[in-house]
């Protein structure tokens, strides 16, 4: 198989999978008691049964739920139009916005420096496989897999703000909102650490163990053998022939990661009321605003789907094997 | 005596050995044991209910008491005692483990041994299933379900809900697993042999490979109910836990709702956090020996051993 082929069938996958969760998400909440059209309107506002029903006409509720629904929803969701959400009254994409940057930001820096540190100890540890290194990052990362990410989250918390004085919850302080962005960037960067460190250290241990089993795989491979026969250092096969190949999982990794990452988003928000998508969704779960939650699922779910298909995209440049698979 | 027999008894003699020499193995088992016994005789543990309130001298409630006022954990923020939350709540995080655990073992193993035996289109399609789930964020997911059927008022109890919507869908790793021993294990001579004598498809998965995963799929459901106490944990944590019967999750986020870290009150937010670690760790230390012992893998490391060369051993078969 060419790698056209190969890129063919994952964005074809991708697709697949795209429809699948829009698929999912259109019915999941149309399984719900109550009218629809609340939906549209709000919960709690009084109107008229006749405007109800104009509404219902003017927004095709009155038509069948498939497909005439559901290929109307679906143009609205392609344009942006999400629907409004009940407990905040303003639209759905509109929120979501708002909310997408501090959400990036809170996970970019997160992996980030798990991803780096990981490498570097997962590298380290599986080269000196079996010493008090290694087994300390085993440790380490069995330990951090165990623990619950919203109560590592809660620890630093209580640690961090009682021992450090650092913020314990939002994203700025509420006397700094009418500052210019760059005036509260040192403010916004003291609300960052705690949520960051929590981030970090909750996908160090998993890069880690990666690494540090792609390493050891590498290491058994026939070409190592060989570099060794031809006299290099162990420093010098690590970096000319191990690291690049070891590497290659991590970039799957992140891909499949990112779906955690929004999982840790939500725990490591909610701890710490940052202000971001994972504490949207969690108040949207407390107040039951379903349109908000289904928009937000929408939004998370093809992100992944869309950042995992670029990855996939990526590794056939990374890695020529999966040419001739 | 047939080869299916001898392998059988190599897998388990060599379990015994290789868990004997295992201390992992060993520190889990005990983990899990422990826990499993605070569990058990919860009520010859404590005195008192979940749902008492300790009052003083004065008849009133003990607030936030540390453990050196009201021991051995204190009280929580309703004058209720901590330890015997703890131990109770094992039952609760337990059971849901191990149910929520026992269907997912039982979905992906199913999913797994006939991707695996029969391959070809049907594989295919089983397999782009896990794909597909796999990609999809789980906890976004395992959230909304939870909501909209809470919301549709079937009238079920939330733990259940909680633990079939966990189970349905936390199986995609034991499938990934299973479907390649699986794949392994159809191309022994054992099978060609059943199906050369006319075995059918049905006798060959019963007896001969159902059989032959059985130790991965114990050790693969130790690792799955890690996973389930995990999730059921953050979920109980974000709410949806039911209170009434509340696990280690739930006290979690009772906890952390009435502001036990502005108290101080690390006696009442750190031991279930602790145990859930503890029960966690225990899982995947156990499930990590048994997988190793049921699916060797690496065996070679061109590297170690300082800068000598080392021969690599021969692979086994």
């Amino acid at each position: 198989m060419n790698r056209r082929d190969y890129l063919f069938r994952k964005i074809v996958f991708g697709l697949i999978t795209l429809c699948i969760v829009v698929t999912i998400d259109f019915f999941l909440f149309r399984v719900l008691p109550g009218d629809p059209v609340r939906a549209v309107i709000g919960r709690n506002v009084r109107i008229s049964k006749e405007n109800q029903q104009a509404l219902r006409e003017q927004f095709g509720l009155d038509k069948p739920i498939f497909p005439d629904q559901f290929f109307d929803t679906l143009g609205q969701w392609v344009h942006g139009n999400l629907g409004i959400s009940w407990s905040l009254r303003r639209p759905v994409g509109e929120v979501l916005i708002s909310k997408l940057g501090s959400t990036l930001l809170l996970i970019s820096l997160g992996q980030i420096f798990s991803i780096v540190l990981g490498i570097a100890l997962g590298l380290f540890a599986g080269w000196k496989r079996k010493k008090a290194v290694d087994v300390g990052a085993l440790t380490f990362s069995l330990i951090a897999w165990a623990t619950p990410t919203f109560w590592l989250g809660i620890i630093l918390l209580a640690v961090g703000s009682s021992l450090f004085g650092l913020p314990t919850g939002g994203s700025v302080d509420p006397a700094n909102v009418n500052k210019t962005f760059f005036e509260n960037l040192p403010d916004i960067a003291r609300h960052l650490i705690l949520p960051t460190l929590t981030f970090t250290i909750v996908y160090l241990g998993e890069y880690m163990l990666i690494m540090r089993s792609s390493v050891l795989e590498v290491l058994g491979e026939d070409y190592i053998l060989t570099a060794k026969a031809k006299g290099m250092s162990n420093w010098q096969v690590m970096r000319k022939h191990a690291l690049k190949n070891a590497m290659l999982p991590i970039v799957t990794l992140i891909a499949l990661n990112l779906g955690f990452t929004v999982s840790g988003a939500i725990y490591v928000e909610t701890v710490f009321s940052y202000d971001g998508l994972g504490k949207l969704f969690q108040d949207a779960l407390a107040k039951q605003d379903f349109p908000l939650l289904q928009g937000a699922f929408l939004l998370l779910a093809v992100s992944v789907i869309i950042a995992n298909m670029l990855a996939d995209i990526l590794y056939t440049y990374l890695d020529p094997r999966v040419r001739q698979t | 005596m047939s080869e299916r027999w001898i392998l059988f008894k190599r897998n388990l003699g060599g379990f015994w050995k290789a868990f004997r020499r295992s201390r992992m193995g060993k520190i889990g088992a005990f983990l899990l044991i422990t826990a499993l016994f605070l569990a058990v005789f919860a009520p010859l543990l404590t005195p008192y209910q979940p749902t008492d309130t300790i009052r003083d001298a004065n008849g009133r409630g003990l607030t936030f008491a540390p453990p050196s006022v009201h021991g051995p954990l204190g009280t929580d923020d309703a004058g209720r005692d901590v330890w015997t939350q703890l131990v109770y709540g094992a039952r609760i995080s337990l059971m849901i483990g191990f149910v929520a655990g026992s269907l997912a073992m039982f979905i992906g193993s199913a999913f797994g041994i006939f991707a695996g035996y029969y391959g070809g289109k049907l594989d295919t399609l089983l397999m782009r299933i896990t794909d597909i789930f796999l990609v999809i964020p789980d906890l976004p997911l395992t959230l909304i379900l939870i909501a909209v059927v809470r919301q549709m008022n079937l009238g079920i109890p939330p733990l259940v809900v909680l633990i079939a919507v966990i189970g349905l869908l936390y199986w995609t790793s034991t499938a990934r697993l299973i479907r390649s021993q699986v794949l392994s294990i159809k191309e022994r001579q054992f099978v060609a042999r059943a199906r050369a004598i006319g075995a059918s498809n049905s006798h060959i998965i019963r007896k001969h490979i159902f059989p032959q995963v059985l130790p991965l799929i114990v050790a693969s459901t130790v690792l799955i109910i890690s996973t389930a106490i995990l999730v059921e944990s953050g979920l109980a944590f974000l709410g949806l836990g039911d209170p009434t019967q509340p696990s280690w999750g739930t006290m979690l986020n009772f906890a952390f709702d009435r502001s036990a870290i502005s108290n101080g009150a690390w006696w009442f937010y750190l031991p279930p956090g602790l145990a859930i670690v503890w029960v966690t760790l225990g899982c995947v230390l156990l499930g990590n020996v048994l997988e190793e012992m049921f699916n060797p893998r690496l065996t070679a490391h061109h590297l170690e051993g300082d800068e000598k060369m080392i021969a690599r051993p021969t692979p086994e078969g």
